[in-house]
């Protein structure tokens, strides 16, 4: 780990403009994934802006009926605001699969989006990575890639963003505040997330001292019909192999409105809104599932370890459909009742 | 009200339970001495090749290093390979750190860093500059199965397999046959303490070493032959040991490298790996495993062939008994058992939990139930159809063997008998079930050790060895076994241990700890006994006089006569009278040393039973191991309580072992890549359900005086070939290659 110097910032625009004065600067927010980085000298900031008093920790409705999370409220605070667990149950599902209850009572909103990718190698500094060393090369492909993606992916990046929050966010259409040295602005939550292209070191499209601010979830919280299921090598704490957000409007068995996002097969939540479109105003059927499953996985491409991703994903998302459907069946419960003769 | 001090089988909490949850307990890192200095290990990034220059001079111009250790200024040491073996290493020439530029596996400890405090030592360590030559290595065990060779003896325990028979004609004679390929990949053990070592220099190179070991006689060993000091003045001291499952049984390169500063820089000086560097080490190894076995109409064995190819490194063989066990656990004439060994540019493989036993067992016990649907039998009848009641791998009869009992046991308490042969045909509404068992046998031993007993004038009996306590509940037993023995209240008695100023102990491993030191503390308390009855008669007490030790008890706090139990003494009194400040006693090791040479006359071994419920999502794929019952024989239990707690640790290795835990390693870089706890998958509390321990009963008056057999590693045996007997039940795919991931079952 490097040396470093360290602010509380108390105010947006000084916080932003402490990060601008600092080439190597970095925002921390929980520092559950950034520390960690700087143990493994992944990141080298040389300057910490906390934002811990910035009053950003905050969760409100707003006007129009949607929801204000702040950006330093924690992943904890967040999946158990009464607003969140009664209109966006499947927010709290999401952020409730992920990690553990020590990290997630660290962990904000914010850092949760900016979280980088699990792939082995990135991790590994005696390795090439595009993404950690532009140019070096990418030794996942070719390598133990079990944990990255089957979707997005370039030739030069197949790492997959681990988040299981984002994956409801995107499918809820969350937008994402920012504030940076030219003002504030707002970017579409498909639109924050990047595809690694050329420039995997990209994670996504925040300009050098942006900020994030705060997360809009629009009024429509899909709160009757969802389903997150998480598939994973254990029971808990690990991340997603694959994950599925899931979330329907239902008129009897027609399907309204339909959400669909992957995680753990991309660079960035995937969310399909073709796949959306195949749902929309069809039954609520294993069959019509299916075809919005092939329409996801359309373009899949596996890389050896993972290739069996994509037959997870079809099922997962067959499954998700079919759980926020019918609303009863829990799958992945801890509960087991035994069946002691 | 009598005092009762009957402990023994007794469920009994950990004595030491309450230092542990309040922190007080003192682990490795965690001795703060004064004017400590800290050491930063730097790893080698590449597999193999040399060092062909360090550039210190950046790094020692921080203010606050003190030092960069490496080959270039490692002083003179030891020379010969003898000085730098410990109790446990086996043929070969043992790793020596900072020994020379060569690399001989990824991760190699190149230098230590030696700074004021640990996060400038870690800075320094990250901005050291190594340049190296690589030269091409190789890893893969596949590749190099053809150079495999049979290890001569090597590591004590290892008994290279006896085959007998003739395998081919017991495969003729067979009516039906089951053959199949197993692999298992690199696990490591992954305590959750790490490794580190504080050694205190207390002036004239006198080391108070505090080491994360499970044998602090084996870590003095190494360092009095390194670097040449007296016994006194390397004490090493392990008074709590934070998981070991066998990682501690060799001394790690960081006891070295403290050790070396301190002498160097005449400071104290610690050194902790990281988890990163937990990986660094011995590990399971990577074993590939072929089974064949053949049975008559009726079911009974004609043949068994086992073979396993293990990797081990360039530099040394590491052996373990993977496929003797087959030759045991079954009846059968014709067996054909192999072993071999692959060398590869990695490090030394380590014994694991269960070492050998582990692996072999699952690749026997699966194959076996491959087996059962083959003849058209039940598993469990399968193996009562070959139950062995002599073992005929030593010729020898068994001591006691009540694993008839723990099948029938387990299996009632499971409810086996409403299993339906047929995989995939009992459910959980849309949930497959399936359920599977597996049995495992496991060595009873017993090895000298010395035990001091001394019982002070306030009456407090403190009873002292040099071994360890790994979690096991060593402390607990032997208090147990103490105040049994003399007849004391718990609270009356203290068991020390983890110094090597302590009497010789060996190793804490191979389940051996109980009934080697538990036998030694009766032989202690015996004798300390036998002083007290001497100090009685000198005392006014006509009823003692030419009274013989046979015809007194200790009990209730007091000695008295067998034939009339008014006649009593308080223990604290005795002392008293003698004026001294305490009475002692120490067992003497002649007798068991001498039995050890002995040809055994029993084939001594403690065995399970293993029945295990699964529910599969038949779309998902996803497993959850819903039951497990575990019936264990293993002589006499000493402590209920700590006994389960063991068992049940056992169960959830078991699950890991067969549901998620795997070293990755990358072969083009010969490196393991996924070196954290977030990504070397353990089971968390999630993934456990409900588990039963059955304890059968089973007396044993030969296998040692306490009729101990240990339970370090039994339990671990058959769980995880139960989960894939269960998982094929449920599922019908047999999965042969460890872990069992979801992908091997899409
Ligand atoms: C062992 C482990 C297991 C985990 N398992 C899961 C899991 O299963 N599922 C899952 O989803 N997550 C998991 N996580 C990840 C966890 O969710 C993230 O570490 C966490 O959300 C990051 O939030 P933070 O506030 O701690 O971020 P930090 O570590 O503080 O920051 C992360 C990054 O975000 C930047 N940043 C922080 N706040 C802002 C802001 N407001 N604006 C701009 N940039 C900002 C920082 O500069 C940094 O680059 C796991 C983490 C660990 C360590
Ligand atoms: S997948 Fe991306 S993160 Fe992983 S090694 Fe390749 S470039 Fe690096």
């Amino acid at each position: 780990m490097n040396s470093f110097t360290f602010t509380q910032a108390t105010a947006v625009a000084g916080a932003v403009q402490d990060n601008t004065a600092h080439p190597d600067a970095a925002y921390i927010g929980g520092g559950t994934n950034l520390i960690d980085l700087m143990k493994e000298n992944v990141a080298r900031p040389t300057h910490l802006i906390g934002l811990k008093n910035l009053g950003l920790d905050t969760i409100e409705t707003l006007p129009d009926g949607g929801l204000r999370l702040g950006a330093l409220a924690t992943n904890a605070a967040t999946a158990w605001h009464p607003e969140v667990e009664s209109r966006y149950p499947l927010l709290n599902q999401a952020i409730l699969a992920g990690a553990s209850p020590q990290l997630r009572n660290m962990a904000t909103d914010g850092g949760n989006l900016m979280q980088r990718t699990r792939c082995y190698y990135f991790y590994d500094l005696t390795t090439p990575c595009n993404k950690r060393e532009p140019g070096s090369g990418c030794s996942a492909i070719g390598g133990y890639n079990r944990v990255c993606g089957i979707l997005g992916t370039s030739d030069s990046c197949i790492a997959t963003h681990p988040s299981d929050m984002c994956v409801a966010l995107a499918a809820l259409d969350t937008t994402v505040r920012v504030s940076g040295p030219n003002g504030e602005r707002t970017i579409k939550f498909e639109d924050f997330h990047r595809l690694p292209g050329d420039h995997p070191e990209r994670d996504n499209t925040l300009e050098p001292g942006e900020l994030i601010t705060g997360l809009d979830l629009p009024k429509k919280g899909f709160s009757q019909n969802f389903s997150y299921l998480k598939l994973r090598d254990r029971s808990s704490y690990a991340f997603a192999l694959v994950s599925v957000a899931a979330a329907l409007e239902l008129d009897g068995n027609t399907i309204i409105d339909a959400r669909l996002a992957l995680g753990g097969v991309a660079h960035k939540p995937w969310r399909d809104q073709e796949a959306e479109a195949l749902l929309i105003g069809q039954p609520a059927t294993a069959e019509t599932f299916g075809r919005a499953a092939a329409k996801v996985l359309a373009g899949a491409k596996g890389h050896g370890a993972n290739t069996f991703k994509i037959e997870l994903a079809r099922r997962a998302i067959v499954r998700a459909l079919k759980q926020a459907t019918e609303m009863k069946e829990v799958v992945d419960t801890n509960a087991f009742q035994n069946s002691n003769p | 009200m009598t005092l009762q001090t009957n402990y023994i089988g007794k469920p009994t909490s950990r004595v030491d339970g309450p230092a542990k949850v309040t922190g007080t307990a003192k682990y490795a890192a965690e001795y703060n001495v004064p004017n400590l200095l800290y050491g930063y290990v730097v790893s080698s990034t590449i597999t193999k090749g040399k060092i062909i220059k360090i550039d210190t001079a950046p790094v020692l111009a921080l203010p606050g290093v003190h030092q960069v250790f490496s080959h270039e200024n490692v002083p003179s040491l030891a020379l010969f390979d003898r000085s730098y073996k410990d109790m446990l290493a086996p043929g070969g020439s043992p790793f020596r750190p900072l020994h020379s530029a060569e690399i001989k596996y990824s991760q190699q400890p190149v230098a230590l860093v030696v700074a004021d405090t640990f996060e400038l030592a870690r800075y320094a360590a990250s901005i050291l500059r190594i340049e190296y030559e690589e030269v091409a290595f190789e890893t893969e065990l596949r590749k190099h199965l053809d150079d495999a060779y049979e290890p001569g003896r090597g590591k004590i325990g290892f008994q290279p397999p006896k085959s007998r028979g003739n395998f081919g004609k017991g495969w003729k004679e067979g009516v039906a046959h089951v053959e199949a390929q197993f692999s298992h990949h690199a696990q490591h053990h992954n305590p959750m303490e790490n490794f580190a070592t504080t050694v205190e220099w207390l002036g004239d190179k006198n080391l108070n070493i505090y080491d994360k070991t499970q044998g602090a006689f084996n870590s003095q060993q190494v360092v009095t032959g390194i670097f040449g000091l007296s016994k006194e003045q390397a004490r090493v001291i392990s008074k709590y040991t934070g998981g070991g499952f066998g990682s501690g049984l060799r001394p790690q390169y960081q006891l070295f490298l403290a050790v070396l500063a301190s002498l160097e820089l005449e400071r104290s000086v610690r050194v902790s790996l990281t988890r990163e560097q937990m990986f660094s080490f011995g590990h399971r190894p990577e074993t590939l495993q072929h089974v064949a076995l053949a049975t008559a109409a009726d079911g009974s064995l004609t043949s068994i062939n086992h073979v396993a190819v293990a990797e081990t490194s360039q530099f040394e063989d590491f052996t373990e008994n993977v496929v003797g066990w087959s030759g045991m656990l079954y009846d059968c004439k014709n067996v054909q058992l192999g072993y071999r060994l692959a060398k590869l540019d990695v490090y030394t493989p380590l014994d694991m939990r269960a070492p050998g036993a582990a692996l072999g067992s699952v690749a026997l016990e699966i194959a076996m139930d491959e087996m059962a649907y083959a003849a058209g039998l039940d598993p469990l009848e399968l193996r009562l159809r070959n139950y062995s009641d002599r073992d005929q791998a030593q010729d020898l009869p068994f001591s006691s063997k009540a694993l008839r009992k723990c099948y029938h046991e387990g299996a009632a308490k499971f409810g086996w008998e409403q299993r339906t042969a047929e995989p995939g045909s009992m459910r959980d509404g849309n949930l497959l079930v399936g359920w599977g068992m597996a049995g495992g046998v496991w060595d009873a031993t017993k090895l000298p050790a010395t035990v001091k007993a001394s019982l002070d004038a306030d009456g407090h009996l403190t009873v002292s060895s040099g071994t360890n306590e790994i979690g096991t509940g060593t402390y607990t037993i032997m208090t147990q076994i103490a105040a049994e023995s003399m007849g004391l209240p718990l609270e009356a008695v203290t068991f020390v241990l983890g110094d090597t100023t302590l009497p010789v102990s060996p190793l804490q491993g191979g389940s051996w700890t109980a009934a080697s030191v538990g036998n030694s503390v009766v032989e202690a308390c015996t004798k300390l006994g036998e002083a007290l009855l001497k100090q009685a008669q000198k005392m006014d007490n006509p009823a003692f006089s030419g009274v013989k030790i046979e015809e007194v008890e200790f009990a209730n706090g007091q000695m008295r006569l067998r034939a009339d139990a008014t006649q009593a003494i308080v223990l604290r009194d005795v002392v008293q009278a003698s004026g001294e400040p305490s009475i002692e006693a120490e067992n003497s090791t002649i007798m068991a040393k001498l039995e050890m040479l002995k040809p055994p006359k029993y084939s001594m071994h403690a065995h399970n039973a293993v029945f295990v419920e699964v529910k599969v999502d038949p779309d998902l794929m996803t497993v959850h191991v819903t039951r497990v019952v575990n019936a264990v024989a293993a002589g006499r239990i000493l402590n209920p309580k700590t006994a389960r707690s063991q068992v049940l640790g056992s169960v959830v290795w078991g699950l890991g072992m067969a549901l998620m835990e795997e070293s990755v390693m990358d072969h083009r870089f010969g490196r393991y890549m996924n070196k954290s706890l977030a990504e070397y998958h353990v089971p968390v509390n999630a993934d456990i359900h409900d588990i039963d321990v059955i304890f059968v009963s089973e007396e044993d008056d030969k296998v040692n005086p306490l009729g101990i057999k240990g339970l370090g590693e039994v339990g671990m045996l058959g769980v995880a070939a139960a989960v894939a007997n269960a998982i094929y039940h449920a599922t019908g795919k047999r999965v042969r290659d460890m872990p069992i991931t979801i992908d091997k079952l899409l």
